[in-house]
């Protein structure tokens, strides 16, 4: 109590007031204890668990009852939809229970049974069915229905699961599949821009069953309602008249009664006059006259009037999200008021424009969003091919009486969500929605890049636009999006990933919010006139876009709802926030928002205590609790643009600020989070970082041994970096690493170490540095035909006069599949497959036909052998037998092989140097590698310097140092700590040079650094050729290392050799080592002959022989097809 | 300046290492037989069986770098060069599995061996040397109850150098002690098994030279520091003498008892040059190191005592000088 009291009197007094606030210590372990909720991938799987949970019973509500044309007694309602457990069917309605990784290895899809409670009539029966199969629905790995949710790390080992694998994907034939993130503007949200000079107002309306947009224009100086359903623009007064104010002084009541409002609507209101329209009816005749004629009637069986149209569209299209009622257009027209309001005060006031590129404006689709856009187009889909059975059926008479039950198909469900997700095609014909690219497969290149995809967030911008404004980064994002992580290029700035504590919001239900609001003063505007409404002391009310009321006391409204929501009487997500220049509060709980958790701050001191961060320590205070204490709430965008939020607690000022930051490394997302000390580093470097990342190899998951990729690199011995930041451990990255510690020496050796080149120990490498395994997989099914026939596999071949096995199938076992342990060397066989013809009879009657069957083996190429790691042998969903073999190569460093540190500083191996010509300081120590100094004035990497002091002390002191961003080991505690060991305090120290064995005058530079080694091998990349495959149309070489190409003599190396005037190498490129031809020309016409005879001219007496390139000869022909015909004109030159 | 004596100095400098100003290089001096037995010596400051420390005075350095290179990577050892296997079920996979036990030094003198010739497909009894190793892993049938650790509840989870058993060929039998051969350690961890798992490999070592693969080094490492000399060049005392002393390894500044600084023995100064970090006590020292005073650290592997490797380095130095001669010898 006295500590309460005590406080009170600081705060009384303005001397304890300005005291500096203690600094919270392991403030950073809220993160952690958030994460451990959240989780990185939460987001994606929160969204799912909505969607199967919540949002899949409302879609099936909403559109629940069936009815036939034919018989108007005929329903089908659906009564509840449920997603069961993931299960395998083998066999007609029989079902196995499944797991996640035995779909991966059998190419099966995860998925669930949906089900539905209907209620339908049989005949003249009202029957009522549990549990009926409507289709499949794919699972998201550790979602509420996944067999992995809740499962402890033995048991997650038993399923053969990585215990550090995210989740947040799906699995569909075999393939991890993840629905990326979109990012989109936000619907039902005002959004004022110029448009080529124009100011315009937009909506985009969205409800469950339109998608529209709206636009309130100024065209010469007139405002119009724009609409896609309208042929043409209405005058805005017109739209009013048609919704029900036809007295202009009520127009302008509504859009306000200030001058320059009314001087603007003038000549608004003029044309209305002009147009002769006063009344509603007249207004709506207006606007019928100007509907565009829709092309094809449906059912042509209600033929409206005009004015009925356009009450309709004026009622249900246009602003379709306000909700009209018995067709009171009120709150509409206040709306549509609204809007010319916010142009006219845009015209003014270039201010009010809004930002289209700001977060606040946008909302980020998850899977769950997007899988119920899809679910619902194939649920009505589904729906209407039934009714449409049901309209052929119920005519005929039958025997027994139509039971819809049996036609309904659970393919046509499961089948488009397994086509969307697999495709990543979503095509919603009723949205007019396409949209490619939604999904991709997730890259398992190392844990990682694997993690980094499950935070990507895909914009829906064109990439190859020029735009600048949506690419940059948006003050906006801060804390929000990684201001580091987003790919170079085409793409850079569209694809984005998210911040390590941000959460991504579901929808929460409106009533309980807008009940609350009533209660805390807001009136409804349905009651108000145009006066009322614009009166300067009262705020309008939006929730989630719509019109929910006016308030006259805005600040007791906010504080209402903060309160609520601190003391979770409301949902956490919801927000509040005012616009002073709008004069409008807005409330919003719609999902997508981007939002994250602060430490609130009252009175100038943070709630957050040092005693709660000890509870948190003890493990009796989860991250939940502080959320229900309020002493911490989530802020999204909007609202954090209304709160001063202070990073250090140092930064507190008393009066304003609202809220104090958990801690700032944060802002960085998991792949920037792997750089230590990224404040130090000029900004690009770590945004190369993020992108190499992604390409290192290392280690997978813990179940990697498991698994059947169709490529997978994996190192020997990885190892945990020196240098931790808190996110590698956040991630688990330091076990899964990606790299290991190399010793490194800054120093130039010997010039081939020039343009980044990197020089390599040979004794380390002999002892294991760098060493990595590459698995590859090779795969076969094995088909059965609709004529008996199936595909087969025959044992080893046999030579007929040694009677030893040949050569190509000696790794063969007896089976006819490929032993494993056994080295494959290029083009042997790994499976003995044969196919029967394709054109076999299938009419065959009594014993099988002796067919010749045809060799389809599965060989094994590149010229590199691999050993086989193991063999699998299963079936598929078409209960086709499926092999699988797995490949392995181990590879050790050699010249060209890629590395890079964590900086952003890739090199290639340039030379690789023993280990007695190394050099070596006092205690022995020879580097690992060595680095170019000149790697470092142009690129500013000064973490990477900072890496290698606090690594080289940490070797020294036995422990991680830390350089997690803005925070982690100082440098000069790093450098006390070296010079406490006895070695220099700035980490150089005094090498000998192992060649002359005299010491090097320089101090050398050297610890150890975290060095990542890149998927990228000259193993892979070697290619030559001297003579090899041609294309078959023009007899060139043929292009690519994968097809044995030639390497292009292009147009710049021959400018280079005419330049030159080396004819005779010109000639002998271009055309004897490529596609030389003798070809046949006669003479006196000039025209190609064949055989040494003359077509056109029925003689061979002029024809001579003419070498030329086979392509020009390709060339005549086909202009000759096209009636233009080349003629050749030869003379002797000799 | 104090006058340094004739031994040649190399000045560590603030920014650099710099030779001292009356040093012109000893590569310049004329090679005399008799000078340089006046001047060398080699003195054994440390010996184990596994370390050495010893010093080599008045030689060129680049005869002791060749000693040095020549121990890293000339002198032979035996290391296991072929695995034959005939099942290995663990998760490790075969090459790696060879990797690593070919990195297990081994307990053999490689003077008693011959190498094998590159095309020899079966090794004989003077060049290679046979192991086994025949390990499973299997359930504990006594595990104790309640009992989660691995090495309860399972037989053979870890696989041990010292598993290694070697199987003489030949007369090896008689030749060799049984104590002679085999891994130098035995608790090196080669792999980590589970009940099923089996290890069945014969592994073959033969005799090869750093050179061609760093398991047939015979050292750890082998390198040398030249000896490091630390001059004072005016009184220092009190809390500068004290401040001194901190910059430098224990041992190498000593207070008198009127607190001033002397230099007792820089022998095992680390060379941190931390006093150039003290504006006020920069000027008082001249750090240097002695160019012709070699300080050797050779950590043996296990297979030969460091003083034996030492000498066979010469030994090769000498034979290869011999054969260079040889070949010179021809053309006269």
């Amino acid at each position: 109590m006295g500590e309460i009291n005590k406080r009170q009197n600081d705060w009384d007094s303005s001397k304890g007031l300005r005291e500096p606030v203690k600094t919270l210590e392991d403030k950073w372990k809220l993160v952690p204890s958030f994460l451990q909720v959240k989780g990185l991938v939460k987001q994606h799987i929160d969204s799912f668990n909505y969607f199967i949970n919540v949002e899949i019973k409302k879609i099936v509500q909403a559109n629940e009852k069936v009815f036939c044309d034919a018989d108007p007694l005929f329903y089908i309602k659906y009564l509840n939809a449920y997603v069961g457990t993931p299960d395998l069917e083998e066999g007609y309605n029989v079902t196995k229970p499944t797991t996640p990784h035995e779909c991966r290895l059998r190419d099966m899809t995860y998925s669930a049974p949906i089900t539905v409670d209907i209620e339908y009539i049989r005949g003249n029966q009202r029957v009522i069915k549990n549990k009926q199969l409507i289709g499949r629905m794919p699972l998201m790995l550790r979602s509420s229905n996944c067999v992995l949710t809740n499962k402890s790390d033995f048991e997650l080992a038993q399923l053969n699961e990585c215990p550090h694998d995210p989740g947040g994907y799906f699995i569909i034939r075999g393939q991890e599949k993840v629905i990326l993130i979109q990012e989109q503007l936000s619907r039902n949200r005002m959004i004022v821009d110029e448009f080529k000079g124009a100011i315009q107002c937009q909506v985009t309306s969205s409800t469950h069953e339109k998608k529209t947009r709206t636009n309130v224009i100024v065209k010469n100086g007139k405002y119009v309602l724009r609409h896609n359903a309208l042929s043409d623009d209405i005058p805005i007064a017109v739209a009013f008249k048609a919704m029900g104010i036809c007295s202009d002084q009520e127009i302008m009541q509504l859009i306000g009664s200030d001058d320059t409002s009314m001087k603007k609507m003038a000549p608004c209101i003029m044309d209305c006059h002009n147009l002769k329209i006063f009344t509603q009816n007249q207004a709506l005749s207006y606007i019928g006259s100007k509907l565009k004629v829709k092309r094809f009637q449906t059912g042509g069986a209600k033929i409206r009037t005009p004015v009925d149209e356009a009450r309709d569209l004026l009622a249900t299209t246009i602003l379709a999200h306000v909700a009209v009622e018995n067709y009171n257009f009120y709150v509409k027209a206040i709306y549509l008021a609204i809007m010319v309001k916010r142009v006219i005060e845009a015209e003014t006031n270039k201010a009010a424009i809004d930002d289209p590129d700001y977060y606040g404006n946008k909302r980020l689709e998850l899977a769950g969003s997007l899988l119920a856009l899809m679910f619902e187009d194939l649920f009505k889909r589904f729906n209407w091919e039934l009714k449409s059975i049901a309209d052929k059926i119920i005519p005929k008479v039958k025997a027994a009486p139509f039971d819809v039950v049996k036609h309904m198909r659970p393919d046509l469900i499961a089948n488009g969500l397994f086509a969307a997700i697999s495709t990543g095609n979503w095509t919603i014909k009723r949205f007019k929605m396409e949209r490619h690219g939604v999904t991709q497969v997730l890259s398992r290149l190392s844990y990682i890049s694997a993690l980094g995809m499950m935070t990507r967030v895909n914009s829906q911008f064109e990439k190859t636009r020029k735009v600048s404004g949506p690419r940059s980064l948006q003050p906006s994002q801060w804390g929000m999006l990684c201001p580091s992580d987003t790919p170079e290029g085409e793409a850079c700035g569209l694809v984005k990933n998210l911040a390590l504590m941000t959460h991504i919001t579901t929808e929460c239900s409106e009533v309980p919010i807008a009940r609350l609001a009533r209660n805390a003063g807001v009136e409804d505007v349905r009651i108000l006139g145009g006066e009322e409404i614009n009166h300067p002391a009262v705020y309008m009310v939006f929730l989630n876009g719509n019109i929910l009321g006016v308030s006259r006391q805005y600040k007791r409204l906010i504080q209402v709802f903060r309160m609520f929501r601190r003391r979770g009487l409301i949902s956490a997500f919801v927000s509040i926030y005012p616009n002073h220049n709008q004069r409008t509060v807005y409330i919003c709980s719609d999902g997508g928002r981007l939002c994250r958790p602060y430490i609130i701050v009252e009175k100038g001191s943070p709630l957050v205590q040092q005693s709660h961060i000890n509870e948190l320590n003890r493990g009796i205070r989860r991250f939940q609790d502080f959320l229900n204490d309020g002493l911490i709430e989530y802020l999204d965008v909007n609202e954090e643009n209304d709160s001063h939020i202070a990073t250090f607690e140092n930064e507190i000022d008393p009066y304003v600020t609202t809220h104090l930051e958990i801690e700032p490394f944060t802002i960085l997302g998991v792949c920037a989070g792997l750089v230590p000390y990224p404040h130090h580093n000029q900004s690009p470097r770590n945004t190369y970082q993020c992108a190499m990342g992604k390409q290192a190899m290392g280690t997978i998951g813990y179940n990697q041994k498991n698994r059947i990729d169709t490529l997978m690199y994996n190192l020997v011995y990885p190892q945990c970096p020196m240098v931790k930041t808190r996110t590698i451990e956040l991630t688990n990255f330091d076990k899964l690493p990606a790299g290991q510690n190399a010793t490194v020496a800054v120093m130039s050796y010997s010039g081939y170490d020039i343009e980044d080149a990197l020089i390599l120990n040979r004794a380390s490498i002999d002892r294991g540095y760098g060493r990595c395994l590459v698995y590859k997989s090779a795969k076969t099914t094995m088909k059965r035909y609709s004529n008996q026939t199936s595909d087969r596999i025959l044992g080893p071949s046999r030579d007929a006069t040694t009677g030893k096995i040949i050569r190509a199938h000696e790794i063969l076992d007896t089976d006819g599949i490929a032993a494993p342990g056994e080295m494959v060397e290029n083009r042997q066989v790994l499976i003995n497959k044969q196919m029967p013809p394709a054109t076999l009879n299938p009419v065959t009657q009594g014993q099988p036909q002796q067919v010749e069957y045809k060799d389809v083996p599965i060989t094994y190429k590149g010229p590199v052998e691999s050993y086989i790691e193991k063999v699998m042998v299963s079936s598929n969903s078409e209960d086709a037998f499926l092999i699988k073999i797995l490949l392995r190569q181990t590879r050790i460093p050699e010249i060209g092989d890629k590395f890079s540190s964590r900086h952003g500083q890739k090199g290639v191996t340039g030379l690789i140097v023993q280990q007695e010509d190394m050099p070596f300081n006092d205690r022995g120590i020879c580097p690992d590698m060595i680095m170019n100094p000149h790697g470092f004035p142009s690129r500013m990497t000064v973490g990477k310097t900072i890496e290698l002091l606090a690594g080289k002390a940490g070797l020294l002191e036995g422990k991680f140092h830390y350089g997690t961003a803005f925070g982690g080991s100082k440098v000069s505690d790093v450098c006390n700590e070296l010079e406490k060991h006895g070695y220099n305090y700035h980490g150089k120290d005094i090498f000998y040079s192992g060649l002359t064995g005299e010491p090097l005058e320089a101090y050398i530079y050297s610890g150890p650094v975290y060095y990542q080694k890149l998927k990228h091998m000259v193993q892979d990349k070697m290619h030559a050729r001297a003579r090899g495959p041609r294309a078959v149309l023009t007899r060139q070489p043929t292009e690519g290392r994968s097809r044995d190409g030639g390497l292009r003599l292009g147009e710049m190396e021959r400018d280079c050799l005419i330049g030159y005037g080396a004819s005779m190498l010109l000639m002998e490129r271009l055309m004897l080592a490529s596609d030389a031809f003798s070809a046949d020309i006669c003479g006196a016409c000039g025209r190609l002959a064949s055989r040494a005879w003359c077509h056109a001219c029925r003689s061979s007496a002029a024809v001579s022989s003419v070498d030329m390139p086979y392509a020009c000869k390709l060339l005549f022909q086909e202009l000759a097809s096209m009636n233009i015909v080349p003629k050749l004109t030869l003379k002797k030159y000799c | 300046m104090p006058q340094l004596d004739e031994k040649p100095r190399v000045l560590l400098e603030e920014f650099r290492v710099k030779n001292a100003p009356n040093d012109y290089g000893m590569a310049d001096e004329k090679w005399s037989f008799k000078k340089f037995t006046k001047k060398f010596r080699i003195v054994i400051v440390r010996m184990d069986n596994f370390e050495m420390e010893f010093d080599l005075i008045g030689i060129q350095p680049a005869f002791a770098n060749a000693f040095r290179r020549l121990m890293l990577s000339e002198v032979p050892s035996m290391a296991i060069e072929k695995v034959m296997i005939r099942n290995n079920t663990s998760i490790i996979q075969d090459e790696v599995l060879a990797h690593r036990l070919g990195l297990i030094p081994l307990k053999a003198d490689p003077r008693l061996f011959e190498y094998r010739p590159e095309d020899a497909t079966e090794g004989t009894e003077f060049n290679t040397l046979e192991f086994s190793m025949k390990v499973k892993c299997t359930l504990n049938k006594s595990q104790p109850k309640d009992s989660y650790r691995a090495e309860d509840l399972y037989e053979n989870h870890s696989v041990y150098s010292s598993q290694i058993k070697w199987q003489p060929i030949g007369n090896q039998a008689s030749v060799h002690k049984e104590a002679d051969i085999g891994p130098v350690h035995g608790d090196i961890l080669v792999s980590k098994m589970r009940p099923g798992h089996e290890l069945d490999l014969s592994l073959v070592a033969v005799k090869g030279i750093g050179r061609d693969h760093a398991k047939f080094s015979p050292v750890a490492t082998a390198s040398y520091r030249l000896l490091p000399e630390v001059t004072l060049t005016r009184e220092v005392r009190g809390s500068e003498a004290s401040l001194l002393q901190s910059c430098f390894a224990p041992g190498v500044i000593s207070l008198d008892s009127e607190g001033r600084a002397y230099v007792r023995d820089a022998r095992y100064d680390t060379c941190s040059r931390n006093v150039y970090r003290y504006e006020e006590i920069k000027d008082a020292v001249i750090l240097s190191r002695v160019r012709d005073h070699f300080i050797f650290n050779v950590e043996s592997v296990g297979a030969m005592q460091p003083n034996v490797i030492f000498v066979e380095a010469v030994k090769i130095l000498r034979d290869k000088c011999k054969s260079f001669l040889d070949e010179l010898n021809k053309f006269n």
